[in-house]
């Protein structure tokens, strides 16, 4: 089996969000965004679909453009600051907006503040920031307020390292005092960086959970080839943003007066709430679920890794079946929700496969595999590697050591 | 979207001493009996009505006593966390400027927990309305010391009186925000002991904000009889006694030239 | 790259010494030329004042992980950074190094606070590179290692300008790398410093000779 599977840039899909303002948009099969002529030097970037050589920020804020944000609130911290340096410098050019705040919570809160009035809106931050943007996180998820987070992970704990790290994926994925209702995708590549930021916005605006775009300080810093083009160009509608407050009408005369909250008088009330968003959030998964996959009957070793490290996965695993080695390949491109149905086929089928999980941190990834190969016998190995980065070489070397030496000389 | 210049006038109906703007179906109110909440809030709703945009508010309230507030008006509104009701009106006005912003917190979420908030929304001049009720305590949590407690008041963390030495003098949030605010801004400290004049404020603090001239703050000095274990006369007598002496009534910004057609 | 595999160079030397420029070219001209390239930079804290590594790949095929064990190309500007990369080396490795003595350079980068490095060529690195020629670099005893010493520092100062110190290493690369023709590399230097140019075109004559002298002294020096 070697599939990858991805989703549509919109989803059409029955149920609009969970309550809230009018979801009959999307029942309706979609409004498409009247999208802002892209005229100018800048313009002509994403006009002209040609291969551009940039860093991955720099790719982030072209996306945001393409993707019709509307304003961004930042605050800085590395590795993501170009991302507002590019913005704010291609913002004015189309009539969006930016402003500084003074830190990482007010950046979130004011996000809420201009989705609130119907404007998609977004941020990026890293690290110590990722923790302190948890909160406004929080309040998004519980009232769903949509919102997009790019996220450029760092060393942690802590300040640890401005470089690199996969540390912050079970802040992205589990972070807040909730259940983690969100939607995180992990990108590979810069053109993955572009279209799934992209993808970000309509996610985010279609089912209202918050929804990341899960970088790392490789992908924001390195140089690469990438085509930028228009969402319009390949047929991608893009969503609406709709307010949710002070919309049309005034209110008490016209209209209901909108009063949102996100506190609750008693424990049954809040369930209540909750179940209603599990549920929803249940509908959503197997409409945003993405992963990739190489797997067949005669797999002796599934390499498992997401973002930037499934890419030193997917090398080695060349490498080791060039050798002559049975290796497959498994990455959840969607860590949130984590296609874990596709994880099980891939692996349940093959009571002798075993899994070799890679990544750059300490088994927050493998704690997720684990958690979806509950009850099945398949070993794991692991090389995990908190805060540095993983070549394919090292992976050949862990395959190599932990094979059987007859498979060694067989290459 | 309603035509974002309209006025909104509705004849009084009713209740001739309920703003248009209260929302009477969540009425009475969920506030203690003698807080100065109500008294704060019904000021803000005759101002909003008198100036005709109850159609172009986004109402934030904080965490604290004034999260109860939540469905108070009859205006579009949003509960947040503590400390970032300015944030987020700050979010939606910069997204859409013809929003009327009104943040209303409690002095622990504008002095303690979002100082930086209204801190830097002062010194970016954010065209934004801040409402803070200052009671000099957490009143949601139990009682507990604010930025604002005076020397010596007990405090359910300053059980045997504040102590200057220890924590400090009460915060100066108004004087703070004057100092700081750049040209354009509106800061007075109003009192609900004087009804009137914290209505003028208010409205004043409203033009401010509708004629896009920059910042405006106020600090309602208000009551809670429930933490501070007052009945209604020494209620009274520490807002008009201890509480005025500390903290000055009065304005402490107006922008000049004054705005045309301003009251008082 | 016979084999398909990616082509792995490193360049290393004193933050301020262009660097990262040197990398970013490279991976600009790859691009330009039609193959598959990845830069990335190193951008710890320590970026001012310290070693500054810069990490090119050049493929004809989709490229993997950004950084790698081991380098086909390692350039050491400086004896810090001589240090700090020795462990890149492999039976093969071509290492080619600044002969002339490298203090510590005084920093004139365009550095983007500390922890932000955008990569833009530090132009003003006249200062760093040491009048004084002091003990040369010592290449590795390894086997099978090929040791290149080239006299950039010098050459530049003597001849042209000390600001185009690195523009003559990156010549010296193009020609021992042998995947990118030297025509394209000379046009990613002119779109990279195109404003620059434009307002001292003398500067963009200097460069060009730069990287004329770095693409001869490989041969010069019958290194090819």
């Amino acid at each position: 089996m070697k599939e990858v599977v991805r989703k549509g840039c919109t989803v059409f899909s029955d149920h609009g969000p969970a309550f809230g303002w009018d979801g009959g948009l999307l029942r309706k099969g979609g409004r498409v965004i009247k999208e802002t002529q892209l005229t100018g030097e800048y313009g002509a970037v994403l006009e002209k679909e040609q291969r551009s050589f940039m860093t991955g920020n720099e790719v982030v804020a072209w996306a945001a453009l393409a993707a019709e944000a509307d304003f961004m609130y930042g605050y800085p911290i590395t590795p993501q600051n170009e991302i507002m340096h590019y913005w704010s410098r291609l913002a004015p050019h189309f009539g969006r907006g930016f402003l500084q705040t003074e830190d990482e919570m007010a950046a979130g809160f004011a996000m809420l503040g201009g989705a609130l009035v119907g404007k998609k809106t977004f941020c990026a931050t890293a690290g110590p920031g990722n923790i302190l943007m948890q909160e406004p996180i929080a309040m998004a998820e519980m009232m769903q307020i949509p919102g997009v987070w790019i996220i450029q992970q760092r060393g942690g704990p802590s300040t640890a390292t401005v470089i690199y790290s996969q540390q912050e994926l079970r802040l992205t994925t589990a972070g807040g005092n909730g259940e983690g209702l969100r939607i995180v995708y992990s990108t590979a590549s810069h053109q993955e960086l572009f279209e799934y930021t992209i993808k970000a916005f309509n996610r985010a605006w279609q089912y209202r959970f918050p929804t990341f775009v899960l970088g790392d300080g490789y992908q924001a810093k390195l140089r690469e080839a990438v085509t930028l083009f228009r969402p319009a160009a390949k047929g991608w509608t893009l969503i609406p943003a709709e307010p949710l407050v002070r919309g049309p009408g005034i209110p008490a005369l016209d209209r209901e007066p909108v009063h949102l909250r996100n506190t609750f008088n008693i424990e049954e009330e809040l369930y209540a709430r909750l179940e209603e968003q599990l549920a929803a959030y249940e509908r959503l998964t197997p409409e945003v679920v993405e992963w990739e996959v190489e797997v067949g009957p005669e797999t002796e070793v599934l390499l498992v890794a997401h973002g930037i490290v499934a890419r030193a996965a997917k090398q080695a695993q060349k490498m080791l079946n060039q050798q002559g080695q049975k290796v497959g390949y498994f990455r959840p491109i969607t860590v949130r929700p984590f296609p874990g149905t596709a994880l099980r086929q891939a692996v349940g089928a093959n009571p002798n496969l075993r899994l070799l999980v890679v990544e750059s941190a300490y088994g927050q990834l493998l704690s997720m595999v684990k958690a979806e190969l509950y009850g099945l016998t398949n070993p794991i190995d692991t090389l995990l590697k908190p805060g540095v980065g993983v070549t394919a070489e090292e992976i050949v070397a862990t395959v190599t050591k932990r094979a059987p030496k007859e498979v060694c000389h067989g290459g | 979207m309603a035509d974002e210049k309209s006025t909104v006038v509705r004849e009084p109906t009713k209740n001739p001493n309920m703003p248009l703007s209260w929302r009477k179906e969540t009425k009475p109110h969920r506030f203690c009996p003698g807080c100065g909440h109500a008294m704060a809030l019904k000021a803000l709703g005759e101002v909003v009505d008198e100036l005709g945009i109850l159609d172009r508010v986004l109402y934030g309230c904080d965490i604290g006593c004034s999260l109860l507030s939540w469905d108070f008006f009859n205006f579009d509104s949003v509960q947040t966390h503590h400390g970032r009701t300015i944030p987020v009106v700050v979010g939606a006005k910069r997204a859409r400027p013809e929003t009327i912003g009104i943040a209303y917190m409690g002095d622990g979420g504008g002095y303690a927990i979002g100082a930086q908030h209204l801190v830097n929304a002062a010194q970016r001049g954010d065209q934004i309305t801040a409402i803070l009720a200052n009671n000099t305590l957490y009143a949601m949590t139990g009682g507990q010391l604010a930025p604002t407690t005076l020397p010596g008041q007990k405090t359910g963390t300053t059980p045997y009186g504040r102590e200057v030495r220890k924590t400090g003098s009460p915060l100066q949030g108004p004087e703070l925000v004057a100092a700081i605010a750049p040209a354009g801004a509106y800061v007075a400290r109003g009192t609900v002991g004087e009804y009137q004049q914290l209505k003028g404020y208010l409205k004043k603090a409203l033009r401010n904000q509708m004629e896009g001239r920059g910042f405006s703050f106020v600090e309602v000095l208000s009551t809670c009889p429930t933490n501070w274990r007052t009945n209604a006369k020494d209620t009274w007598a520490f807002l008009q006694g201890e509480m005025a002496r500390y903290f000055k009534v009065g304005e402490l910004r107006v922008p000049e030239p004054a705005a045309p057609g301003e009251e008082e | 790259m016979a084999d398909g595999k990616a082509l792995k160079i490193i360049i290393a030397g004193e933050g301020g010494q262009g660097v990262q420029s040197i990398g970013e070219l490279l991976a600009e001209a790859a691009f330009q030329a039609g193959k598959q390239a990845l830069y990335i930079p190193n951008f710890g804290v320590e970026q001012r004042g310290g070693v500054s590594v810069a990490y090119v790949q050049i493929s004809d095929e989709e490229i993997g992980a950004p950084k790698f064990l081991k380098a086909d190309l390692l350039t050491v500007l400086s004896k810090r950074s001589a240090e700090r990369t020795k462990g890149y080396l492999k039976p093969g490795t071509i290492y080619l190094y600044e002969q002339s003595a490298l203090e510590a350079p005084v920093i004139d980068d365009r550095a983007v606070g500390i922890q932000g490095y955008e990569t833009v060529a530090p132009e003003a690195f006249a200062k760093m590179v040491g009048d004084k020629a002091g003990k040369p670099a010592t290449p590795p005893a390894a086997p099978a290692l090929r040791p290149i010493g080239i006299r950039a520092a010098q050459t530049a100062k003597a001849e042209l300008t000390p600001r185009v110190f690195n523009i003559i290493v990156l010549g010296a690369i193009t020609k021992l790398i042998k995947v990118l023709p030297p025509a394209g590399v000379k046009e990613a230097i002119a779109k990279k410093f195109r404003a620059k140019f434009r307002e001292n075109p003398e500067l963009e004559e200097l460069n060009f000779q730069a990287f004329a002298k770095g693409l001869t002294m490989i041969e010069a020096e019958g290194m090819q």
